[in-house]
């Protein structure tokens, strides 16, 4: 007698641990095998750019602490940026060093948090534990410098808000060396254990070609040989004094793009080392009008996040609020070619895949 | 939902009655803007810089108005009136480059490929044209392929409301020679179209959905044009500027 097969509809998510908010997948399976897989985004769709049409551009700064909520930092300076190359600011010595302190730091935590929850998913539960206890002290030094612990509103156009103290600096100093003895512990308990690195090997395999196309950006794109980093193909801010290099693979698993990850923990610290060794003394703020009012015209700049380039595409009318003002959101168009990475897949691959793409919803749905 | 539809276009009606109701004195008052700049000149110095930085768009529209007259007058686009607000029209170092890029697409899409480009010297002196939407398929597959240009990495899809248009703007890189461009779509306001060009860069998949979305821009030929952040049975395009929302309350 034959066996009856037939193919199933399985609903992963909204609300599923491992999707790390609210993503939904509807997968067509047939037996193990994925033929078809369907994401479903917005439920975390705040509307974002209608909002901003009716804010000021200090008011801005606080609603993009909220998209990519692991790396606030990051997608503050994205839109401050925007501003000031629109206006022509200038930005103090001091300020511009500072941000590239806390962009850095923010990778790193950005990339723990990643670190951890990633491990978790595929299964192991203390580099978790781990991860956020070395995160939180990156954390508890943001707390100190602006008041908060995630949603920073730090940036302000034309600098910072808040100026760093000695002490401030001295702490980060010292967290340097303990961030890279820890990285070793993690190498050594997960980089250098072979049942991880035989379950992510091979695994959501593309090629550079297939990147480039889907518009993948960040480790992503890197993992398959494409040396993009923005900070330095496009140098924004100071990342042209500092020495640092863009770890690249050619792998194009979601084991290449572990060792990426944690590979641009090291370059971000050595980063921080070099900006916290040579911040110069002065104002934080450049002399800007109290009413942010860029002239009129239209400016596309993109960052590096720890996730890909944040761009944003701004266009002024030279009114104190912008007339459109649009984010194109790493998380957002990485996530595009997960369907193609999960066609013939087996469920079973789907979190290490997904996980490794590395998406934050708010970023997916701004 | 037919009803529902009719008390969005009711309210969208009212909407735009009241804001050109606005738009009259507001009219009014720039107009004389030109003869009256002077004057508010002189108040706004006893003022604090606020008003000055106030003045300073004002009077720059009333020079671009009166610009945009002479240049419908003349019936010349864009070029003369750039040349205008640069004084002494330094070439900008990316010139060459855009021309390049225009002589190609000419001559491989025809004359009327691209209707304008300028340098955008605001945005790091980026390079960009506008191209027709009944040409966009073609120019977009041209500007993918062809070895000179090479533009393989789509960096972004937006699209702005301008009021009397829509318009796409979409900005492009080739990771091969390391050139970047922006190339503009405009299309109506009504009867939003534009070719999709999803086949030539998968990632603008998402982008044109968010777009179609948000925007209301038909892309024509999308493999899988609905609603991506919005639930499906939302009514109206949420950025677009005379939106009103639908309140299930009232």
């Amino acid at each position: 007698m034959p066996l009856r097969t037939e193919e199933m509809l399985l609903n992963v998510g909204p609300q599923h641990p491992s999707t790390h908010g609210v993503f939904r997948l509807i997968l067509r399976i047939d037996g193990e095998i994925i033929q078809e897989a369907t994401p479903v985004i917005g439920y975390l769709h705040r509307g974002t750019e209608k909002l901003a049409e009716d804010l000021t551009y200090t008011q801005i700064i606080p609603y993009t602490d909220r998209m990519d909520y692991l790396n606030a930092m990051n997608n503050n300076h994205a839109v401050v940026l925007a501003v000031e190359k629109l206006m022509g600011v200038t930005v103090p010595e001091r300020a511009e060093y500072l941000r590239v302190i806390v962009d850095e730091l923010n990778r790193v935590a950005s990339h723990l948090v990643w670190f951890g929850t990633y491990l978790m998913d595929i299964g192991a539960v203390s580099p978790f534990l781990y991860a956020f206890k070395d995160r939180e002290k990156i954390v508890d030094l943001f707390n100190e410098l602006c008041g908060a612990r995630l949603t920073y509103n730090y940036m302000r156009v034309g600098g910072v808000k808040w100026d760093a103290t000695a002490e401030w600096i001295e702490k980060v100093k010292q967290l340097i060396p303990y961030l890279r003895s820890q990285y070793d512990e993690y190498m050594d308990l997960v980089g250098g254990n072979e049942i991880f690195l035989a379950r992510v090997k091979g695994v959501g395999k593309y090629d550079a070609d297939t990147a480039i196309k889907y518009g993948l950006s960040g480790p992503g794109l890197r993992c398959t040989g494409v040396k993009r980093d923005l900070r330095k193909d496009d140098p924004y801010s100071v990342y042209d004094r500092f020495t640092f290099d863009v770890p690249v693979s050619t792998a194009g698993d979601c084991q290449a793009r572990f060792f990426l990850r944690m590979e641009e923990i090291l370059q971000s610290l050595s980063i921080v080392e070099q900006a916290v060794a040579n911040i110069p003394d002065g104002p934080v703020m450049a002399k800007i009008p109290r009413v942010i009012r860029p002239p009129e015209g239209e400016v596309f700049s993109a960052v590096e996040n720890p996730r890909g380039e944040l761009g944003v595409h701004l266009v002024s009318k030279g009114k104190d609020k912008p007339w459109r003002i649009h984010w194109k959101r790493p998380s957002f168009s990485n996530l595009q070619i997960l369907p193609r990475l999960l066609k013939g897949e087996n469920v079973a691959n789907l979190i290490a895949i997904l996980g490794a793409v590395d998406i934050v919803l708010g970023d997916v749905d701004a | 939902m037919t009803r529902r539809e009719e008390e969005m276009s009711e309210k969208r009606k009212k909407h735009k009655a009241e804001d050109s109701g606005d738009d009259v004195p507001r009219d009014a008052h720039e107009k004389p803007a030109d003869p009256s700049g002077a004057e508010r000149g002189t108040v706004s110095k006893a003022h604090d810089r606020e008003a000055e930085s106030a003045l300073k768009p004002s009077a720059d529209k009333a020079a671009k108005a009166a610009a945009a007259a002479k240049a419908r007058a003349a019936d010349v686009k864009k070029k003369p009136k750039e040349k205008k607000k640069e004084e002494p029209p330094e070439p900008s170092p990316q010139q060459p480059l855009l021309d390049s890029f225009v002589q190609v697409i000419r001559e491989k899409a025809g004359e009327g490929a691209v209707e304008t480009s300028f340098i955008n010297r605001k945005d790091g002196h980026r390079p960009t044209i506008v191209v027709p939407a009944n040409q966009w398929a073609s120019v977009a597959r041209l500007l993918a392929e062809e070895a000179q240009l090479a533009f393989d990495y789509l960096q972004n899809l937006s699209g702005v409301d301008y009021e009397d248009y829509l318009e796409v703007v979409i900005h492009l890189t080739s990771l091969k020679h390391g050139h970047s461009l922006c190339v503009k779509v405009k299309t109506d306001r009504e009867e939003a179209q534009v070719p999709s060009v999803a086949k030539v860069w998968p990632a603008a998949d998402w982008h044109e959905r968010e777009v179609f979305d948000l925007m209301g821009i038909r892309f024509v030929g999308h493999p899988e044009l609905k609603r991506i952040l919005m639930p499906d049975h939302w009514v109206g395009h949420p950025l677009r500027k005379d939106y009103v929302p639908y309140d299930q309350e009232i």
